[in-house]
């Protein structure tokens, strides 16, 4: 889903950048309320493995394929900031290292992944485990739901960036919205099973360092009930 | 960190390596979604190339002068060394420190 250069006009992507920016350091500020020492190799190797799964195009469709966002897999695993924080890094070293994203769009790819993906994403889950009812055997599954859910919504992202400073427009908005929501919904089922397996597998081995679990052993600047 | 810990974290490092370098060439290049939309939609051609489309590992070692699966692995590599050197520095900086106690290892 990386937006590249050209599509999205340069007034729209400087603003963008700039709400892009301003996002990066919130992050920062909420991650401190809880990012201790205890969780920084975790939150280093979630960032290492967003950037490994991201380059695992998955088929979709004939002729179309889909990768992880996870936006979803970061946040339940290190909190929703730390979350923003890890897939920022993955979109800005995609960005200057392998031309993946386009340099001007860094901002509004950073809103689409790693706002709306992580922070967005958290959202949900936290209202979903807690319909769920907060047990720890169904943090997976509610990971995998909100996972699968996040996908159309980063992909609205750009829809209403699109609506915003599209470079053409000539086109349909709804026809882009449609096609845009269908699309990525059936690329959420292929983020929705890998998130099931990273958190199950998270979760048998280290429960302590799941932050979105009941069992999280640090400190979380919100309840999982609230 | 306890060795049972570290054991752990050592063996999800070697997992997230042997993802980027050996399972990334089994990825599909057909386009994503919005490759596949902007085409269906008419907005592809409004897709600037890339300003570091010459950089040497542009688009994952496209154009690393190897073997195809070779060259991603090496991008792969390469960017999951500095996915976990910037990942480690951004977080270490901005850490709460002194917290170690807080909970143990199992």
């Amino acid at each position: 889903m990386h937006i590249p250069d050209g599509v999205i006009g340069p007034g729209v992507s400087a603003a963008a950048g700039v709400a892009a920016a301003g996002g990066f350091g919130v992050a920062v500020s909420r991650a401190r309320r809880y990012l201790t020492d205890r969780l920084v190799p975790m939150a280093a190797l979630v960032t290492a493995f967003v950037f490994a799964a991201q380059m695992i195009n998955f088929p979709v469709l004939p002729g179309m394929s889909g990768h992880l966002l996870g936006g979803v897999l970061a946040s339940v695993l290190v909190g929703p900031w730390v979350g923003v924080l890890v897939v920022s890094i993955v979109l800005i070293i995609q960005a200057l290292l392998f031309a993946d994203g386009g340099l001007t769009a860094l901002g509004l790819n950073i809103i689409n992944m790693a706002l709306i993906g992580a922070v967005g994403g958290y959202a949900v889950y936290r209202v979903a485990f807690r319909v769920a009812g907060l047990r720890l055997e169904r943090v997976a599954v509610t990971a995998a739901i909100s996972a699968f859910i996040s996908v159309p919504m980063a992909a609205m992202g750009f829809v209403v960036e699109f609506a915003l400073g599209g470079t053409i427009e000539s086109l349909s908005i709804g026809a882009i919205l449609i096609a845009m929501v269908t699309t990525h919904a059936l690329i959420g089922i292929g983020e929705g099973v890998i998130t099931f397996f990273v958190i199950t597998a998270v979760v048998k081995a280290r429960p302590d360092l799941v932050y979105g679990a009941p069992t999280f052993a640090g400190k979380r600047t919100e309840e999982l009930a609230a | 960190m306890t060795s049972k810990s570290l054991v752990w974290f050592v063996g999800a490092l070697l997992v997230t390596v042997l993802i980027a370098v050996v399972g990334s060439r089994y990825a599909s290049s057909e386009p994503d979604g919005l490759e596949y939309v902007a085409e269906r939609q008419g907005f592809a051609d409004q897709a600037a190339d890339h300003v570091l489309a010459d950089s040497p590992l542009a688009d994952y070692g496209d154009n690393l002068k190897t073997d195809p699966g070779l060259s991603t692995g090496i991008a792969g590599l390469v960017g999951v060394v500095v996915a976990i050197a910037l990942g480690f520095g951004l977080f270490w900086l901005i850490r709460t420190p002194g917290d170690e106690s807080s909970g143990s290892a199992p």
